[in-house]
């Protein structure tokens, strides 16, 4: 251990003492990136192993079209949705393996906690799966980009489109904790400026699986759309019990964080006719279409928007490495910041100084079984949400950098 | 018309749900108490097993075609088989050992089922249909009722009662008491006495197996659908005492109820309300409602 | 037999001093964040061990003290601004408080009764955890600052934030070691044996378990408060039922009833869960598993004890 140590330290000093000249100023003449996601625990299905496969071919798409004087590599580990795994993984590679980009982080606890790592260690965080809003909020950093989603964009896309369309009484099924009540406080009071009327609202623990009571409450309150103010599989629960109580479709469901993976795994049966918002779908256009093809000719499955949004990502940091010639952080982010995105996941796409990307959401309702061509004809897009009012605008951000 | 400012038609519902779960954890604590009884074992393993009924059930159907019917016979035969095979290669090396081994062997075997199903089916869980001719629901006037939450509880009240009855007033439940009194005489009576455990343990696995195919319909069958339903059952079994099967019926229909009341007059404490009532129990009577005083 | 035994205990300081000396050196060698983490881990694994393998009581719901003691100290270092040596202390007294609420409701029964009323009230525990607003529910509570020990040294220098859990973790060590080898740790081992025999000397039985599940609590809370000072954050990973399980993991695999076994214990399930987190994936927990069984089956006196015994047998030859 001892010896290898001094090795290691040799060889970055002597690398250090070479980087000046010649080359572009990239520590050993790697980058390298660290995805940092759940493989095993709630979110693998939407992040896991697909957003390792999305770096990968971002990674392989650019060393072939960019042709880099650099080599790019990638390491990967499961957080197991701890946080003091995470940060503790984040702190190593960053020490020891000389990791420039710490990405993916799905869960918001390991986000907020690899997020201060990084800043400590001026490296740069890419987050792609986790969705609460402090991470552009109370907890931003310089350093940091919170690329695919966040559950304000979820919430209120979803609850201001629906109310548009006619959906204007809501009554909420809430997941009794922080991330629950904030999902709920968010959207409500987009209901009601969009002028709705909220009539009221019921709290579920975390976990719950048998949702028929509050189902019931939500039945007996006679409200046209019943807003899942939840995740994961109490969202699907209480989707798939919504449907055996006869309450869909005679009242209908939104779902306010709810993934393709989810409907996926309920089948249209269940889900028919519920709205969501999304950042990403497959079969958008042309251009999705070939990247997610290639995607799921590797991984069976297509891929979520945290999967796409990790590839665009990746993408796009490299693009910055290579056109700032240097993989310091501060530099890299700049150039980052200051070139917008243009691919097939987002369109003029710019990164805010509290970190946020903001690009178009999609609102989308679940398709028939009759109307489904077969597994992964999931969505009509019935709206695009422009990049401007689907994030929350920056006059009410709480993030200490952004100067009003 | 209503009750303490509850609409009486929302009561009335809630109290047929809780009814409905309290079969779940009347079934899941029936075959806990079971085991107890005869093995000494708190099987830690239930939840996974439930997992696991509920599982063959969706793979009997989607690889096989096997439909449900067939599969509320099958899954539970097939994981009491695979209990079966447990108790015979492991748990019976640890009945000389503190109980306590057999508590942390069966919670291994719960992280290694569970972490293997994770693997190869995914977190987000899989959608098992409600078979044709229970589709549909009665209006009761107070409420929908799905005809398949009708069923769930008419076969978990049969094979509750089923099974107290053939261990009260069967010859094969007369051995059974006995083994569990004592053993030894059981076993100078020329009764093999190994064989009745492996056979106890198998059938309150599949106990656990047969509550599985009954939830997937309702719930999404995934990997973890059984761990956090355990820790709520084991806390109904310790309510209940251990000491009687009738006991352990009877405090999970119960609870379920009480535990529905609680989902309209404070949603939020319902998670909690099962584990408060406990440690109520535990200060009033410590060996549990039904329990034999230790 | 019996005159190799008192080698073995002659051994013992000696090793315990070389040990102390590879504690002191190792932060130059080995990622020291790592380390922290094992100390952590190796103080709370040694708290439930006091219950455990001294006094024969399976506590299923020792990840309440942990993380209670966790949010307790980083609630009043992050918004009260208390120095950290004082963070540690709250936390300890915290989880003593309710290491004594647990043990009223619980010590009336043994074995498998009291297993699961731990599991149960530690369930509420958790729930609460997620509720409450200062804890930040599924967020965790997150940023909270290192400090200034004794409002002098700047604990943001890994190194010495690891001579901090170093002395935190000798001091608990310490007061273990004391309370196994003191009249008090043998009256407990004495009802572990037969207490009825207990009872019949006149010892309130009751109340020297009662001591001892608080003790174990407090301690296992000064390793929560300690490991949220050195991750900076305490979350609901910690209250939860798997990190019970998982103590009681480390307990059996480095030996039950042995004085270092949980420390090795830990640190072997540490290092696996580092390592495997970058290769093996979702495989993580059914390698806990099969450990798990292995043990019970297999390996039932743990790494420590099997030493032990080999040394032992050794000396006999």
């Amino acid at each position: 251990m001892h010896v290898r140590k001094l090795l290691t330290l040799a060889c970055t000093a002597a690398f250090a003492a070479f980087a000046g000249g010649a080359h572009a100023q990239i520590s050993g003449d790697t980058v390298k990136v660290g995805v940092l996601t759940d493989m095993s625990g709630t979110y693998s299905d939407l992040a896991g192993a697909g957003a390792v496969l999305a770096t990968q071919m971002a990674i392989d798409d650019f060393v072939a079209a960019e042709k880099p004087d650099f080599k790019v590599e990638l390491v990967s580990a499961d957080h197991q949705n701890k946080a003091d795994i995470a940060s503790n993984k984040a702190r190593e590679w960053f020490e020891r393996e000389g990791v420039d980009t710490v990405t993916e982080l799905v869960s918001t606890t390991t986000a907020l906690a690899v997020m201060k790592v990084a800043k400590e260690m001026n490296r740069i965080t890419l987050m792609s799966g986790p969705g609460s809003t402090p991470i552009t909020n109370e907890q931003c950093t310089d350093l940091n980009v919170h690329y695919t989603y966040d559950t304000y964009a979820l919430a209120n896309g979803t609850a201001k489109a629906v109310t548009q369309q006619g959906g204007d009484s809501w009554f909420f099924l809430t997941a009794d904790y922080a991330f629950g009540q904030a999902l709920e406080k968010d959207s409500s009071s987009v209901v009601t400026a969009t002028g709705g009327k909220v009539l009221g609202s019921v709290r579920h623990p975390f976990p719950a699986s048998d949702f028929s009571s509050f189902l019931l409450q939500a039945q007996a309150s006679g409200a046209k759309i019943i807003g899942l103010a939840n995740a994961g599989a109490d969202t699907t629960n209480a989707i798939k019990q919504a449907a055996e109580f006869g309450i869909t479709p005679k009242q209908q469901l939104a779902g306010l964080l709810m993934f393709i993976s989810d409907v996926h795994s309920l089948g249209l049966k269940n889900t028919q006719g519920m709205y969501l918002t999304t950042g990403f779908y497959w079969d958008l256009n042309e251009d999705t279409r070939a990247w997610s093809q290639r995607y799921f000719e590797k991984q069976k499955r297509m891929p979520t928007m945290v999967q796409a949004g990790q590839y665009s990502s990746v993408m796009h940091y490299l693009k910055a490495v290579k056109a700032a010639g240097t993989d310091e952080a501060g530099k890299v982010m700049a150039q980052m910041k200051s070139t917008p995105i243009n691919d097939f996941f987002a369109t003029n796409g710019r990164i805010r100084d509290d970190g946020r990307m903001v690009h178009d959401m999609y609102l989308a309702q679940v398709k028939s079984p009759a109307e489904s061509k077969g597994p992964w004809d999931y969505y009509h897009i019935r709206q695009t949400i422009p990049a401007d009012e689907a994030f929350q605008p920056l006059s009410e951000s709480r993030c200490p950098l952004v100067k009003k | 018309m209503e009750i303490f400012g509850v609409p009486s038609a929302l009561f009335g519902s809630q109290l047929l749900i809780g009814l409905i779960n309290g079969s779940f954890y009347a079934i899941l604590s029936l075959g806990l108490a079971i085991i107890f009884g005869l093995l000494n074992i708190i099987n830690f393993a239930h939840g996974a097993q439930y997992m696991m009924g509920a599982f063959v059930a969706w793979i009997a159907l989607t690889r096989f075609g096997i439909n449900y019917w067939a599969a509320l016979l099958l899954s539970p035969l097939l994981i009491g088989l695979l209990g079966v095979v447990l108790e015979r290669t492991m748990l019976r090396k640890l009945y000389k050992l503190d109980h306590l081994y057999g508590l942390l062997l069966t919670f291994g075997l719960a992280l290694i089922f569970e972490g293997l199903f994770r693997d190869q089916y995914g977190i987000s869980g899989q959608s098992y249909d409600v078979p044709e001719l229970l589709q549909g629901g009665i209006n009761l006037g107070f409420m929908f009722l799905p005809i398949y939450r009708a069923w769930v509880v008419v076969a978990a009240l049969t094979v509750c009662f089923g099974t107290w009855f053939m261990i009260e007033k069967t010859k094969l439940g007369a051995y059974l008491r006995a083994g569990t009194e004592n053993p030894q005489i059981v076993q100078a009576l020329g009764i093999n006495v190994p064989l009745l455990i492996t056979f106890t343990y198998g059938y309150g696995v599949a106990l656990a197996a047969f509550a599985g195919v009954l939830a997937a319909p309702i719930y999404q069958v995934s990997p973890m659908m059984g761990s956090n339903l355990i820790i709520v059952v084991f806390a109904v079994v310790v309510i209940g005492g251990m000491g009687s099967i009738m006991g352990s019926i009877v405090t999970g229909l119960g609870l379920g109820l009480i535990e529905g009341l609680t989902r309209v007059f404070y949603p939020e404490a319902s998670a909690v309300v099962v584990f408060v009532i406990m440690v109520i129990v535990l200060l009033v009577r410590p060996a549990g409602l039904f329990g034999r005083t230790a | 037999m019996q005159s190799n035994m008192s080698a073995l205990e002659r051994a013992t300081p000696l090793i315990f001093i070389v040990l102390f000396v590879i504690g002191l050196a190792a932060p130059f060698f080995i990622y020291p964040t790592f380390l922290m983490k094992i100390l952590c881990f190796g103080l709370f694994a040694c708290a439930f061990n006091l219950l455990l393998g001294y006094v024969g009581l399976l506590s299923f719901g020792h990840a309440a003290f942990l993380g209670t003691a966790g949010y307790v100290c980083g609630w009043m270092v992050r918004d009260l601004g208390l120095t950290p040596e004082l963070g540690i202390l709250a936390g300890t007294l915290a989880a003593g408080a309710l290491g004594w609420i647990f043990g009223t409701l619980a010590i009336r029964r043994t074995g498998i009764y009291f297993a699961m009323i731990t599991l149960a009230l530690a369930q509420m525990v958790y729930f609460l955890a997620l509720q409450i607003k200062a804890t930040g529910g599924e967020d965790g509570l997150q940023g909270v600052p290192r400090g200034h020990l004794f409002g002098l040294i700047d604990l943001s220098d890994n190194i010495a934030m690891y001579y901090l859990v170093f002395a935190v973790f000798c001091i608990g060590f310490f007061i273990i070691y004391r309370t196994i080898h003191s009249p008090f740790g043998q009256i407990l081992k004495a009802i572990r044996e037969n207490e009825p025999r207990a009872i019949s000397l006149g010892y309130d039985v009751a109340k020297f378990k009662l001591l001892a599940f608080v003790i174990s609590a407090s301690l296992a809370g000064t390793a929560g408060a300690t490991k949220t000072l050195v991750f900076q954050l305490a979350s609901l990973t910690d209250v939860h039922w798997h990190t019970s399980g998982e103590v009681v993991l480390m307990t059996l695999l480095g030996g039950l009833g042995t004085v270092l076994g949980p420390l090795v214990g830990a640190a072997t399930i540490v290092s696996l869960q580092s390592e495997l987190a970058d290769t093996v994936g979702s495989w993580v927990t059914v390698i806990m598993g099969a450990i798990f069984v292995a043990c019970v089956l297999a390996f039932r006196r743990g790494i420590v004890g099997e030493i032990m015994a080999l040394v032992r047998r050794a000396g006999i030859r």
